[in-house]
């Protein structure tokens, strides 16, 4: 009993000494490894592949970050978190980063202590249903049984719409993506929801996408992003200019296939302060000069990440709709590298 | 005049401490008692201390806010308005139905498939024994998930009982509604309903009791009450007299009949299930969530039940049958009558740690969705507000409140079965 008692505080002490250890930047550094935080599993996203490797569109932060901070992209240990593991999991150090579609809300933030460092795909929540059943609004699913996520901020919405709108549900609880599909397939619920790219990558790895339809209504703005915990600034700013440079490259035209070229000098000065051949952007970071470079070189910019993982070209197939480059009516905006 | 004086006064030495035996094990446990509060001392401060320089200071305010989340399964009036201390309610009172519905089940299975694996006939007693090392071998968590995986996956979904010809029907006389989503039974409806006692006002443990129920309770506790007077009745008769009386027909009338005339004056009907829109409405719904915990852990503590049965009995002696049987009893008698009550004093205390064993168990409930303590409080709630430390915390002390009721009233019972000893 006095045993169990002291291990369970142990447990405790260690979570909490984990969490105030300062320097996650010096950390990631010494320790040669980026511990990131990731989904158990949504293709697209993040998922394992064939061979094990896991890419997606989340995963491509993780490893530009890694490649930004050590100059190698597989210097990664990724921790699968469900919903309900996530935040512990970052709270306490587990992990030094979290990009897993998480929705930037403002209790997130300012109550639970972390720091969202911008936002990597603009989402709302949608709901899928079999086309047999005939619905066509979300509207009309009053009664209906519905799938979700538990731990998740679409649990919240899926309850205030269905109060808004004075209807009824029956929510059924599942802990991971897989267990929601299984269900939903199964038609142990009537329709199940999260994120509506979420949705649609769900969909586009059932046998038949086309006998499922997402219906219309989106219920809530979910910008989702990476974060990290509050009060390591410096950590903080890796990440952000680290997926900010993902943007603005695509923004000024840095792809992949050109990155050479342009990394050896243009007269662009704001792609040669981004690619480090001018000024000392990656210094004041307390990265190498060419860290942006490095971060690009693994999967090119935002918009190739975006084109290979989720985009219209792949199953999943997401338009790029809000987030586009502002220049093309989108929301995606890198604040200016100066 | 005597020359005898007073034995050398032993001063105390502190040295005597480590080196006189009659107080070196008194030193050796103050010492590691003082260790041990300084380490948990430390530890206590430590967390607190870094949960402070994190900015978050322990605070069990959250309890009042509102939870926004809803509840599927619920036994009190709830929803999303209402604040987390209710929905953490909430999930224990569907912790307690679980625990309380698997401990009745696991009693009465583990009692049958103990004393059958004691069968002389071969058939029986192997089969249970496949079953008991079937299933205290496969980790329960893999027996609620597989139960709960086989009713999602071959029972027919609600749209199937729809049309002309529905690939689905319902059972028993249109009466029992079998769906992947869970098991639809008619309920008990009273048309002149006693109504409810709300207890503690508008609080978040706000608690509504049915009188109709109460009712029900109090009739069957009399009748069962007058009944028992009834034998111990018989009982003096048969020792005076040495002829017992008939009183089977007078102790089923006084058991049954008063229950019934209740139930006709509260005007007792059915509510029957029926298909109205996405699901069925009507009728007690038993989610597959609530079936598959409820059967996982009732058949896996069975099987530990059986063994620990299977114990008690082996340890009375065997003479004990003979002597019986040479007396003229038949094996039923013996086992009821001899066996049985000698076994309980043996059977009762390990079976408390099996009901303790499956209460805990219950907490695996997220694995199927179920909502309960472990899922709400713990689960939804922390991961809404947050607070990891406290919530957890909260959710232990009830867990170990929880545990500590059913082995206080389990160690009175034991009390008054054991054995009295001169």
């Amino acid at each position: 009993m006095n045993k169990s008692v002291f291990f369970g505080a142990l447990t405790v002490a260690g979570l909490a000494a984990g969490a105030s250890a300062a320097g996650t930047l010096d950390d990631v550094k010494a320790r040669d490894k980026l511990n990131c935080g990731v989904t158990t599993g949504l293709v697209g996203f993040a998922a394992p592949n064939a061979n094990g490797e896991w890419e997606g569109f989340d995963v491509a932060v993780c490893r530009a970050v890694a490649a930004a901070v050590l100059g190698d992209s597989t210097k990664i240990e990724f921790v699968p978190t469900t919903g309900k593991t996530r935040f512990t999991a970052l709270a306490s150090g587990e992990i030094d980063l979290l990009a897993r579609n998480t929705t930037w809300t403002f209790s997130r933030d300012v109550d639970l202590k972390f720091t969202f460092v911008g936002v990597n795909y603009y989402d709302g929540q949608g709901f899928i249903v079999p086309k047999e059943l005939g619905v066509s609004s979300a509207k009309e699913l009053d009664g209906a049984t519905v799938c979700i996520q538990t731990g998740t901020t679409t649990e919240l919405n899926l309850a205030d719409f269905f109060r808004t709108n004075n209807i009824s549900y029956e929510p059924v609880p599942i802990e991971t993506n897989a267990e929601g599909q299984q269900q939903f397939l199964a038609g142990a619920c009537d329709t199940y929801t999260t994120d509506a790219s979420g949705l649609a990558a769900t969909r586009a790895t059932f046998d038949d996408p086309s006998a499922y339809v997402i219906l219309p209504e989106i219920i809530s703005k979910e910008p989702l992003g990476p974060l990290v915990r509050h009060g390591d600034d410096e950590w903080g700013d890796v990440v952000r200019w680290t997926l900010n440079a993902l943007i603005a490259a695509e923004e000024l035209g840095v792809t992949s296939a050109n990155l050479a070229e342009m990394a050896s000098g243009t007269n662009n000065p704001e792609i040669n302060r981004l690619l480090g051949t001018e000024g000392n952007l990656g210094e004041m970071l307390g990265l190498d000069a060419d860290w942006a470079a490095k971060a690009l070189a693994v999967g090119g910019n935002y918009g190739e990440v975006f084109a290979k993982n989720i985009g219209e070209n792949t199953p999943i197939g997401l338009a790029r709709g809000l987030n586009a480059q502002w220049t093309d009516g989108g929301l995606m905006y890198a604040p200016p590298f100066r | 005049m005597s020359i005898l004086t007073d034995p050398p006064k032993e001063s105390f030495r502190l040295s005597m401490l480590i080196y006189d035996t009659r107080f070196r094990s008194a030193t050796i446990q103050v010492v590691a008692l003082i260790g041990f509060l300084i380490l948990g001392g430390w530890l206590i401060s430590n967390t607190a201390q870094n949960l402070v320089e994190l900015g978050k200071e322990p605070s069990f305010g959250f309890l009042n806010e509102p939870a926004g989340y809803d509840i599927n399964q619920r036994l009190l009036e709830y929803d999303n308005q209402n604040t987390h201390l209710r929905a953490a309610l909430i999930g224990l009172l569907n912790t307690l139905l679980v625990a309380v519905m698997g401990c009745v089940t696991a009693s009465v299975l583990g009692v049958v498939i103990g004393v059958l694996r004691l069968s002389p006939n071969w058939l029986i007693s192997r089969i249970m024994t496949v079953y008991v090392e079937m299933f205290r071998n496969v980790p329960v968590l893999l027996w609620i998930v597989f139960i709960n995986a086989i009713m999602i996956e071959t029972m027919p979904a609600p749209r199937d009982f729809r049309g002309e010809t529905p690939e689905a029907t319902m059972k028993l006389m249109d009466t029992v509604a079998i769906t992947n989503r869970g098991v639809y039974v008619p309920e008990p409806l009273f048309t002149n309903s006693l109504g409810d006692v709300h207890l503690f006002g508008n609080s978040s443990l706000r608690f509504d009791v049915s009188l109709d129920l109460l009712a029900l309770l109090l009739v069957l506790g009399a009748s069962l009450f007058a009944s028992a007077k009834i034998r111990s009745n018989a009982d003096k008769t048969q020792e005076a007299t040495g002829v017992r009386p008939t009183t089977w027909h007078i102790r089923t009338a006084v058991v049954v009949l008063p229950s019934v005339l209740l139930l006709m004056f509260l005007g007792l009907h059915w509510g029957y299930p029926a298909l109205k829109g996405f699901n069925f409405q009507g009728g007690t719904y038993m989610r597959n969530s609530l079936i598959a915990l409820w059967l996982a852990l009732s058949l896996y503590t069975a099987a530990f039940i059986a063994e620990i049965v299977r114990g008690g009995i082996l340890a009375i002696s065997k003479g004990q049958t003979e002597a019986a049987s040479a007396l003229g009893m038949r094996s039923n008698r013996i086992m009821n009558l001899v066996i049985l009550p000698q076994a309980l004093r043996i059977i009762i205390p390990p079976m408390i740690s099996q009901f303790l064993n499956l209460t805990k168990n219950s907490s695996l409930a997220i694995a199927v969705g179920y909502m309960d303590l472990t899922g709400t409080l713990m689960g939804i709630t922390m991961n809404q507000t947050g607070r990891e430390l406290e919530t957890v915390l909260l959710g232990m002390l009830v867990y170990l409140t929880i545990s500590l009721i059913i082995s206080g009233v389990m160690n009175l019972y034991n009390k008054r079965v054991k054995l009295v000893e001169r």
